[in-house]
């Protein structure tokens, strides 16, 4: 009994250190956020009041209808006219207010209903993001349309005039869609059809870039610890050589792998991308393909992306003291490129809170993610910011690289280091 | 003119001391020995001196070259073989020869660097295995022709026999002398006394991080008035 009482033991004392727990302790932190962060875009979402712009041309009963509904909520209303002439202004407006639709009803409106026949509706809809929940920010409008739908009936049925049609009864409102994305204007496209296909699109890169980055970084951050475990690293760095040098031969040589990985998914993805763009063919979804040049921009953002993982698996990977410490290592460098991955693909960059905004900035492997959803918004500012974040963050994790290679930390590890430094001196006096 | 010159050297891990301030010189095509029991400083000077790790205060000078301004330019000169080194296990033996010397010469001369490296191993057809399949002996044998193949002006070998049988060792000691002889000044760590006092033209003893005793091994013996190295080192060791 004793004898597995001390195995245990030592197993839990090599297993459970620092660079092991860190590691947890980050990831445990970093899901709380997370779930901050989607949890409140989805409420957000759902509970929002419906906030809209309205030209109603029609002097009867039933346009009312949408008016008595809209009474329900706090001043839902961020523009309202009955001139044909205003449509345009309203549109603005919707824009300019962060309204989610405007709706244009019809002189003829409550007349055809009073024919028994089924009225037409246009919504434009005014789409503020790409990701999976932004389609939701329609929900209350749709919330809306289904209330007035049902009133209507109600109100058939209770004057007495229903026609013959009792589908018409049941359901006589439709509509048609206009959608608004960033500075494009997708006639007869809902908000769904539209969020449908950039998942499609934006989906599959995020999921690429995120698979790459978790993958690489295990390989550099374990080649590091192996260098160490083999005793290959203090005959590497005393050849004739500068650091610099060594450091960019680590560097380029990963980068290389890594280029394969990418093509290699790449060529996978080819395939599923084909299917997506004959289907954009067909529809008025073409608008949002990506054209030659931005495809380039995010060709070249993936691959700044991927420096980035290196440097800093590189830095990462200097601390690590052997194979095992390295694979703990990797989870943070994940972590980074997961929580990107998740974000860009439930909600929006631009819809977050400012602080939520930040991070995601701060973390390089956001930029690419949501570049090309950024590209179809028109929001290339973002875009460019980004890119020069991403050369900055290469130059300083190189910098930052080089010098830790010209410090004790490669073969004495952290600890020894930082305790004879003034970080060491500082924990000591507590 | 001297080869290595060190100047009061201190190097602290943290607030643990490895070496307490030592200074000595290192004569051109000299045989230098240091020994000292374990955890004395040996292999941190030897680090040091390899450009691995920093200087806590105190300079090393190589051939004019400082470890602390001139990092780069020691590394030109130098040679370093580590006390437990290892080479990449996915590289056959003459591979991992040719990645070393594509550091220190191109073309026809790479190619009999590596020849040399080949002959200095003794390895003879297990060259083409991979490092992965060899002995402990076999590997520091592979590890001390790639310190010695690259003609460094100065090499530093941290117990260069370590692991091999009587006959390798003594093959090693004899390359070892042809070396000084040739013109090449090695310093060396070792806890063979026997070796050491073959090998070593000047020895130096060191002790928790300072330098107890220096001399040429005869000096010493009869400083001490003993008949062999070891019980000098015996004697200064336990006071
Ligand atoms: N990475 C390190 N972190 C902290 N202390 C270290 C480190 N390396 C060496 N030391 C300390 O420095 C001192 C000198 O060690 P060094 O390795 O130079 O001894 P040595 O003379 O080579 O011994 P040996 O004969 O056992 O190889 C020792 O007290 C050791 O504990
Ligand atoms: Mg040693």
């Amino acid at each position: 009994m004793s004898h597995i009482l001390s195995l245990i033991k030592k197993e839990l004392r090599e297993l459970l250190t620092p660079a092991t727990i860190l590691p947890i302790v980050i990831v445990a932190l970093l899901f709380a956020s997370l779930g901050g962060l989607t949890g409140g875009a989805v409420e957000d979402a759902l509970t929002a009041p419906p906030k809209i712009a309205m030209v109603n041309m029609d002097d009867g009963d039933f346009s009312q209808i949408y008016l008595d509904v809209l009474a329900d909520f706090d001043d839902p209303l961020v523009f309202y006219s009955s001139e044909e002439s205003d449509i345009e202004a309203a549109l603005a407006e919707m824009k300019a207010e962060g309204a989610m639709a405007t709706i244009v009803i019809g002189s003829d409106y409550s007349s055809t209903i009073e024919n028994g026949s089924r009225a037409n509706i246009t919504i434009y809809w005014n789409m503020v993001g790409a990701g999976m929940f932004s389609s939701m920010s329609t929900a209350p409008v749709d919330m809306m349309i289904i209330n007035v739908s049902t009133q209507t009936t109600h109100k058939l049925i209770e004057s007495g005039m229903p026609g013959e049609d009792s589908g018409i009864i049941t359901s006589p409102i439709s509509y048609e869609s206009t959608t608004f994305l960033g500075d494009k204007e997708l006639v007869g496209v809902g908000p769904a059809e539209v969020s449908a296909f950039l998942q499609g699109q934006s989906f599959m890169m995020p999921l690429l870039i995120m698979i790459v980055i978790v993958m690489l970084g295990g390989i550099i951050i374990s080649s590091m610890g192996q260098e160490k475990e083999n005793k290959t690293l203090e005959t590497l760095l005393t050849l004739p050589v500068s650091r610099t040098t060594i450091v960019s031969g680590k560097l380029i040589g990963s980068a290389i792998v890594g280029l394969i990985f990418a093509g290699v998914y790449m060529l996978g993805m080819n395939y599923y991308m084909e299917g997506l763009m004959s289907m954009a063919q067909d529809m008025e979804l073409a608008e949002l393909k990506l054209g030659i040049t931005e495809t380039a921009i995010v060709g070249l953002m993936v691959a700044l992306a991927i420096l980035c993982a290196l440097g800093l698996c590189m830095i990462l990977g200097a601390f690590a003291k052997n194979y095992k410490a390295a694979q703990s290592l990797t989870i943070p460098i994940s972590f980074l490129a997961v929580i990107p991955f998740f974000v860009v693909m439930f909600t929006d960059f631009v819809n977050l809170p400012l602080m939520a905004q930040v991070v995601l900035f701060i973390i390089p492997f956001t930029h690419p993610m949501m570049a090309m959803n950024n590209m179809i918004m028109g929001n290339y500012e973002l875009v460019y910011y980004g890119i020069a974040y991403l050369v900055a963050f290469n130059l300083a994790t190189v910098m930052v690289t080089v010098r830790l290679y010209k410090s004790d930390i490669l073969l004495t590890g952290l600890a020894t280091t930082l305790s004879g430094g003034p970080l060491g001196r500082l924990m000591r006096k507590r | 003119m001297d080869a290595l010159v060190v100047r009061d050297f201190h190097k602290s891990y943290g607030k643990h001391v490895g070496v307490d301030g030592i200074s000595f010189n290192v004569k051109h095509g000299e045989i230098f020995g240091l020994i000292g029991p374990n955890g004395a400083g040996k292999t941190t000077t030897l680090r040091v001196l390899s450009t691995l790790l920093t200087v806590t205060s105190g300079d090393l000078v190589v051939y004019g070259k400082s470890v602390v301004k001139e990092p780069n330019e020691v590394r030109r000169i130098i040679s370093y073989l580590p006390e437990d080194a290892g080479a990449y296990k996915n590289l056959t033996g003459r591979q991992y020869l040719d990645f070393i010397a594509s550091f220190f010469a191109n073309g026809e001369d790479r190619r009999k660097m590596v020849v040399r490296g080949i002959e200095i191993s003794g390895l003879n057809e297990r060259i083409d295995s991979k490092v992965d399949t060899y002995s402990k002996g076999m590997t520091r044998r592979l590890l001390i022709s790639r310190a010695i193949m690259t003609n460094p002006r100065f090499a530093i070998l941290d117990e260069v026999t370590s692991g091999l049988d009587v006959v390798n060792a003594s093959e090693i000691r004899q390359i070892i002398k042809e070396m000084a002889r040739s013109g090449v000044t090695i310093l060396l760590s070792s806890h063979n006394m026997f070796e050491v006092e073959h090998l070593c033209d000047r020895v130096a003893l060191i002790n928790k991080g300072k330098i107890v005793a220096e001399g040429t091994p005869s000096d010493l013996k009869r400083r001490y008035n003993t008949t062999n190295l070891e019980d000098v080192f015996t004697k200064v060791v336990k006071g």
